[in-house]
């Protein structure tokens, strides 16, 4: 693997709506003069958000905006990842298949994109309403497996509920986002097995000088143990 | 000034200074691939760890301020443990192809390797391999063995002023690029590859051509541009491998710009090796002394009026000094230096001089360049510009077509008329050059060789005068020069004497038949075509215009074949050695002059270099010490005159190609062929 290249293919030029270039205005007002570079991170997501992924024209006309060479926001562009630098689906499935999630089964997640969609990491269907990719941990492996669709995590995933999903976003519906099993938040799935007590109550005063007392006895028992000749 | 404790021994430093630069000052070596005093801290090669007490973790030491009470200890157990952790974790990416690398025996990773890294790695997994980029004709790369130190991206971004070189992707797929794969477009380009700690950036026209200790070296001065850049030429046997520059902080620095360095392939082509005498209209090989007769047969008995003498760019000054004193006593004052026709008054030095100095740039508070493009005349001292610019608060006014200067200019106007309104009062960048400082302003040849430069000139002082930029310790007014031999020149006077006429009166002459003999000393940049029926005698070391045109050429010797005095626009006298010796039966210039005045039956009365060399410094004291500037006082110069309204033209209009050496350049013709020309398509069956 190399560093991620520009698209071949790119369109012939890029401007900002009216709703983002009122939105970057904002960020880049923000910074004092001289400093606008800073808003660079800001404008490639708005970039994203309006054409769907980071264009070679965005890169030049955010560089013109902030004062910047092109070359400075290429660097931006490529170092995060969550900047998409070629042509993604209206439905970009991001699914993590790291340690946990793995585990946890995201394989099963991959195959029920594979069956319903046909894709595989890194594709994207012919009419562009879907695309897959493979990413990093996603942060969220207390609830793996987990994928990001859009801006949303679907968490506790499995083949059926992945499929299930696939079908909602192909209907034009937005699911709810979260835990697919119902979990509040990442709770436990089940009842509670930890910090039972009612937090009300005082915690038990404990017996420290017996437990020292215990202590200092095992570790005499295991001394004159270690000491004694073997039979 | 905190003091602090460097391997057991005390030091006072100043308090932005960094461990490492404390470590210098106390003779400590730290080893580093990323930190360059000239470029900005990067801290992100982590060879410069070291230990000091109190601290968790070793610490970068280029990135690290010093502290009051500090210790450190560069050879402690722990940092030569992080030193060699570092190594091993470069060399996991590195391919290890030492033996068929140019950089091999220059290469800092290698050094380092051997003296702190480990006799072996533990990585047995596949290496990483990366995508050549193509940087252009000069600049050749291996981007595998690139260990990311982006000392090329901060040079190119910080002192080349031209941002196009970055570190794309992240982590393991972190690559160093050019945007868009368009190439380097800097003058200044080569020097990424003295930058370059290992090979992934090499000299593209030095490819596999040697290795530096099969290298003579041999310091001598650069005749490229007027700057008098310090170099110093590699040769093996008898052919200029090379050329890299060598630290002078008042001149170059440490930069060289790329046509003095890759120009060197120009040296070994298209040279004059033997005498030529024209013979029926066609030029044939002759002997020395056939050539000699041939100038006798037509010079005896000719009125010094006759006969003309003008010096090229390269010249040294020992070879124009003789001339002039063969010239001198054959009874001629028709002598001229300035090819291009600049108005540069010889009487008065302060006129003609870059008074300021290169590196009292630095201090200067604002700038007013007038008719000059210092990016392709002396990218050098652009270079030292723009670092002035960087500091900020640096106003700089151009008068003259805008070209982007790598620094932000404030475009004045093309039309000399300007230039009455600044002297004047009434232009508003008056009042910016009053009320700084110390302001500078510099005359360029393309504003000087015009008609009317000598009004232009004459207007420059007259801005110096009524906007302050000369007073106590501050000279201002400052000329640059394109030909490293025109201070010189002006120096010892190679400039008509009484009654002589100029470069324009030479050629008007000997279209009419007033001037019989014309004396061309590596003059190739006048139009010979009006030289009408003149007898020419050509002395150079190339076959270009001048030897086309010439009667009798004497094949000479090129400026790292002989060894000679040169002046940079600053005044200041630097030597040249001889690195190689002239091909052929071509000699070193001077000893031609000697030889031919013998012939004449004007012996000069000098026998050898030295002889020469104190018959100069008495004629002309400038020469007196080496490396050293003279102050020149301050006004007698100046006659003022009609300033026309012509828009000021650049005299460089391709940097590539400048002179005979660089025009013999196939290196430079193919810079030519990419930079300035656009990059021809490329068919299958080229090259």
């Amino acid at each position: 693997m190399s560093a991620r290249d520009l698209a071949k293919e790119q369109p012939a030029s890029f401007a900002f709506n009216a709703e983002y270039l009122a939105l970057a205005k904002k960020v880049i007002a923000k910074y004092p003069a001289g400093r606008q570079a800073s808003a660079v991170i800001p404008l490639l997501d708005y970039a994203q958000r309006q054409e769907g992924w980071v264009t070679r024209p965005a890169i030049e006309a955010i560089g013109a905006m902030l004062d910047m060479a092109a070359i400075r926001v290429l660097e931006v562009a490529t170092f995060y990842t969550m900047f998409n630098l070629s042509p993604v689906g209206k439905t970009h499935i991001q699914v993590c298949t790291s340690l946990s999630c793995a585990l946890r089964g995201s394989g099963e997640v991959m195959k029920a994109c594979k069956d319903k969609l046909g894709l595989g990491a890194g594709d994207i269907t012919p009419d562009k309403a879907f695309s897959l990719i493979e990413v990093e941990c996603a942060g969220a492996c207390v609830n793996a497996p987990v994928a990001q669709i859009g801006d949303d995590y679907f968490e506790d995933l499995d083949y059926a509920s992945t499929a299930k999903l696939i079908d909602a976003f192909k209907r034009g519906e937005k699911p709810k986002h979260g835990s697919m099993i119902g979990r509040d938040a990442s709770a436990p799935a089940g009842e509670a097995i930890t910090l039972t007590e009612d937090p009300t109550k005082p915690i038990p005063k404990q017996d420290l000088a017996a437990a020292k007392a215990a202590f200092e006895k095992a570790k005499a028992e295991a001394a004159a143990k270690a000491a004694a000749p073997k039979a | 000034m905190p003091k602090l404790t460097i391997d057991g021994m005390a030091v006072e430093v100043p308090a932005n200074a960094t461990i490492l630069q404390a470590a210098e000052q106390v003779g400590v070596e730290i080893p580093r691939f990323c930190y360059h005093e000239r470029l900005s801290i990067a801290g992100n090669c982590r060879m410069c760890l070291v230990d000091v007490e109190k601290s968790p973790k070793p610490v970068a030491s280029c990135a690290m301020p010093v502290a009051e009470g500090m210790v450190v200890h560069t050879r402690s157990d722990r940092a030569n443990k992080a030193r060699a952790g570092v190594m091993e974790f470069l060399l996991i990416n590195h391919p290890l192809d030492c033996p068929i690398c140019d950089q091999g025996g220059e290469c800092d990773l290698q050094d380092q390797a051997m003296a702190y890294g480990a006799d072996r790695g533990r990585f047995h997994e596949n290496k990483r391999a990366v995508k050549d980029k193509e940087l252009g004709p000069l600049v050749a790369t291996s981007m595998t063995r690139c260990i990311h130190c982006t000392r090329c991206v901060r040079f190119a971004t910080e002192v080349a002023g031209v941002p196009e070189l970055g570190a794309v992707g992240r982590g393991e797929n972190m690559e160093i690029t050019n945007y868009l794969e368009n190439m380097l477009t800097s003058e200044l380009s080569g020097n990424v590859v003295d930058l370059c700690p290992v090979g992934a950036l090499t000299n593209k026209p030095y490819a596999f051509g040697g290795r530096p200790w099969e290298l003579r070296k041999t310091e001598s001065i650069d005749v490229m541009d007027a700057v008098g850049t310090n170099i110093r030429v590699d040769a093996r046997e008898q052919k200029v491998m090379r050329v890299l520059p060598r630290i002078h902080e008042d001149v170059n620095e440490e930069w060289l710009a790329d046509k003095s360095r890759q120009a060197c392939d120009g040296l070994s082509n298209q040279r004059l090796d033997r005498p030529y005498v024209r013979k029926n209209g066609k030029l044939t090989e002759a002997t020395w002394p056939e050539a000699f007769a041939a100038i006798t047969a037509k010079v005896r008995g000719l009125p010094g009026s006759k006969i003309a003498a003008i010096a090229g760019d390269l010249c040294d000054a020992e070879s124009m000094f003789a001339l002039k004193g063969l010239m001198t006593a054959l009874g001629s004052a028709n002598l001229d230096c300035r090819q291009d026709g600049a108005a540069l008054d010889a009487l008065s030095r302060a006129s003609y001089l870059f008074n300021s100095t290169i590196a009292g740039i630095e201090q200067a508070d604002a700038l007013l360049i007038i008719g000059s493009n210092p990016r392709t005349e002396a990218p050098i001292l652009n270079a030292r510009i723009r670092k002035r610019f960087l500091r900020g608060g640096f106003p700089v006014g151009v008068i003259g077509p805008d070209v982007p200067l790598t620094y932000k200019t404030q475009n004045l106007g093309n039309s000399a008329d300007i230039l009455s309104q600044i002297a004047s009062g009434a232009h508003a960048f008056a009042a910016t050059l009053k009320n700084v400082k110390k302001p500078m302003l510099i005359v360029g040849q393309g504003a000087l060789a015009r008609a009317d430069g000598a009004a232009i000139l004459s207007v420059a002082r007259e801005i110096a005068d009524a906007c302050g930029l000369v007073k106590d310790g501050w000279n201002g007014f400052n000329v640059l020069h394109t030909a490293a031999a025109r201070v010189g020149g002006l120096d010892l006077g190679f400039v008509p004497g009484t009654g002589g006429k100029d470069v324009r009166g030479i050629l008007d002459g000997a279209g009419k038949g007033e001037i019989e003999v014309v004396y061309l000393l590596g003059a190739d940049e006048i139009d010979t075509n009006k030289l009408g029926k003149a007898f020419v005698i050509y002395q150079g070391h190339h076959g270009d215009r001048g030897a086309h045109r010439a009667d009798v050429i004497l094949p000479g010797a090129a400026y790292t074949e002989k060894d000679g005095l040169y002046v940079n626009t600053e005044g200041r006298v630097q030597q040249a050695l001889r690195a190689v010796f002239p091909p052929g039966q071509a000699r070193e210039d001077w000893t031609i002059v000697r030889a031919l005045s013998e012939s004449l039956g004007k012996t000069l009365p000098y026998d050898n270099l030295a002889q020469l060399r104190a018959a100069l410094r008495d004629a002309a004291p400038e020469f007196v010490k080496i490396d050293v500037i003279q102050a020149a006082t301050w006004g007698g110069f100046g006659k003022a005159g009609q300033v026309s309204a012509t828009p000021f033209e650049y005299p460089v209009k391709n940097y590539y190609m400048t002179d005979p050496i660089s025009r013999a350049s196939r290196t430079m013709a193919r810079c030519t062929e990419e930079f300035v020309m656009g990059g021809a398509k490329k068919t299958g069956t080229d090259g």
